[in-house]
């Protein structure tokens, strides 16, 4: 079983949001149609989005830090707003285990996004049916583009590769070694849903010193309280041994 | 949650409209088991014809709900795993079989189609059909809430019962009103059970309120950003106007007329109905009752706003702050 998902490190992540515009502008120009956008310059803007970049202050100052955090749809494998579709037009896609909404069959009920924990599912207020992260779908698989950029538009955004791509059931792919090596966790685990999108946490790279490290117990000379006497004039073993 | 009037007046609709059935086909029964008691016809069928206006009117509401109405056939297709799918099969076939149960009251109060004991047989039948599926409504509309398990204030059996118990008493209150103009023997009967259900309706409310103030919130912004630190400030919610997810999860009202909403819905719903009953039934005046009705939807349509309004998505953590 495939479940293609992203990883999120939110050590690196710099809350640039190239990531929420990258995916607006993709999937706002595809055969789905477009994204609302309205008022974008107004008083006013509201539309739709598939992703955010929210930022969050952990601690207090001076003892802080800021954690930008961007939030999609999380491909649940146990997602709840897909039994509850009316309809069936949410589902989620058995071969790769995307979350998706059919937009010829959702009649904007809005009860799949009463179901979503994470808020990450936005009714189009033009086309009138509920939206979210497909993970480029339609990129994903194109073969008219090289492998490269066979990846999701916010992935190939992001400037410091804060975002992994891949198949989270595959033990050997870089999202399933990140998670298992870097503590990648999931989100709101008390609902049981069961993320497929993992978020890798804040970590320091710190190196521990201890005091008996940075001097040498065991120094022979130290030990027989000997001390170097000034430079040797005769020659010594290495002058006359060769390797 | 924002408190969606389609879905307001859906469900108090609805609710009232299966209650009035289920008056009727319990004052039926009542007649029934009396001997002495005389069969009003005519009362059964307007009944059944006015708890048919209400479950109309109210899938009529439910269409202002849909962004998209002319797909809603469609929502037909999951009832294998949807409580609003089965809610959308089971409501018209109440809507028809409350149709048939009061055509059947229409041919049995004929005195020239059928025998009596015959056409009093069936229409108890259709009734009892009818009632089965009374309650599978009921289920259905409360299950659409209650099964959303992070939704708490929902998350409980309380808010099925509730459904049923407020759509009930409103329903009999009706049935009072109903009774004094076609089947006057049946006012006593209906106004004292309109206050036994409507008392029964408050126990229950006020247990859902209790428990809803109770409530151990299992999600945290530590439990939703997985940062594990006592203090965390949300600095920016990625949106500097609105979006979905501002307007569609949050009351849209102030603390105060919160308040003012569970006030007035717990008088209008419970008490001022019960006093008008009463007094209906003491001074047997017209027009007691129909108020008590009135007074009584009016508080239904405030208790349901507020049963929205007071339900918190864990969503609403991941937007607290502008900026």
């Amino acid at each position: 079983m495939t479940q293609l998902a992203l990883v999120i490190d939110l050590n690196v992540c710099v809350g640039c949001h190239a990531c929420v515009t990258s995916c607006k502008e993709w999937n706002t120009s595809g055969v789905a149609g477009y994204l609302s956008d309205d008022r974008p310059y107004g008083e006013d803007p509201t539309g739709t989005f598939f992703n955010r970049v929210q930022t969050f202050e952990v601690g207090e100052y001076p003892h802080c830090e800021t954690v930008h955090f961007p939030k999609s749809c999380l491909h649940c494998e146990d997602p709840p707003c897909v039994p509850v579709c009316p309809t069936g037009a949410s589902y989620k896609r058995p071969e790769d285990g995307i979350v998706l909404v059919d937009y010829d069959k959702c009649i904007g009920c809005k009860y799949c996004s009463w179901a979503c924990p994470y808020g990450v599912r936005e009714i189009d207020t033009h086309q009138k049916v509920m939206k979210k992260c497909t993970l480029c779908i339609d990129r994903i698989y194109d073969e008219a583009l090289p492998e490269s950029e066979r990846k999701p538009a916010c992935v190939l955004a992001c400037p410091t590769s804060a975002r992994l791509f891949g198949d989270i059931h595959d033990p050997d792919a870089d999202v399933s070694v990140a998670i298992r090596e870097e503590g990648g966790y999931a989100l709101m685990p008390e609902w049981g849903t069961k993320p497929a999108n993992h978020y890798l946490p804040r970590r320091k790279t710190r190196i521990r010193i201890h005091e008996d490290e940075l001097v040498r117990a065991d120094n022979p000379l130290k030990k027989e309280h000997e001390r170097p006497v000034g430079p040797v004039r005769e020659q010594t073993l290495d002058d006359v041994t060769s390797w | 949650m924002h408190p969606a009037f389609s879905v307001i007046f859906l469900t108090t609709l609805i609710g009232a409209g299966q209650g009035l059935f289920l008056a009727l086909y319990s004052g039926e029964w009542f007649v029934h088991s009396r001997s002495g008691l005389p069969y009003s016809g005519e009362f059964y069928v307007r009944g059944s014809a006015l708890s048919m206006g209400l479950l109309i009117a109210g899938l009529f509401a439910s269409f202002f709900h849909l962004g998209r109405p002319e797909r809603a056939w469609r929502s037909a297709a999951q009832w294998k795993t949807s409580w609003l799918s089965r809610e959308v099969i089971v409501l018209p076939i109440v809507i028809v079989l409350v149709a048939l149960y009061g055509t059947a009251h229409y041919f049995a109060s004929t005195p020239d189609i059928a025998p009596p004991h015959i056409r009093r047989e069936g229409t108890l039948w259709i009734g009892g059909a009818t009632t089965a599926a009374v309650l599978a409504l009921f289920l259905c509309t409360g299950m659409i809430y209650a099964c959303i398990r992070f939704l708490q204030e929902w998350a409980t059996p309380l808010t099925v019962f509730n459904y049923t118990l407020l759509g009930s008493a409103s329903g009999f209150t009706l049935a009072t009103a109903l009774a004094q103009q076609y089947a006057a023997e049946l006012t006593r009967y209906y106004g004292m059970w309109a206050v036994v259900v409507t008392l029964v309706a408050l126990a229950m409310r006020t247990a859902s309120l209790i428990r809803n103030t109770r409530i151990r919130r299992k999600s945290s912004l530590q439990t939703a950003t997985g940062v594990k630190h006592q203090r965390i400030t949300q600095r920016s919610q990625g949106l500097m106007g609105g979006s979905f997810n501002t307007r569609e999860f949050f009351p849209g009202a102030s603390p105060t007329r919160f308040q003012q909403l569970m006030w007035s819905f717990l008088v209008l719903v419970f008490p001022v109905p019960i006093l008008l009953i009463i007094a209906g039934l003491f001074t047997e005046m017209a027009g007691f009752f129909a108020a008590a009705f009135l007074a009584q939807y009016l508080g239904l349509l405030a208790e349901r706003w507020f049963f929205f309004a007071q339900a918190n998505h864990p969503q609403n953590l991941y937007y607290q702050t502008m900026g």
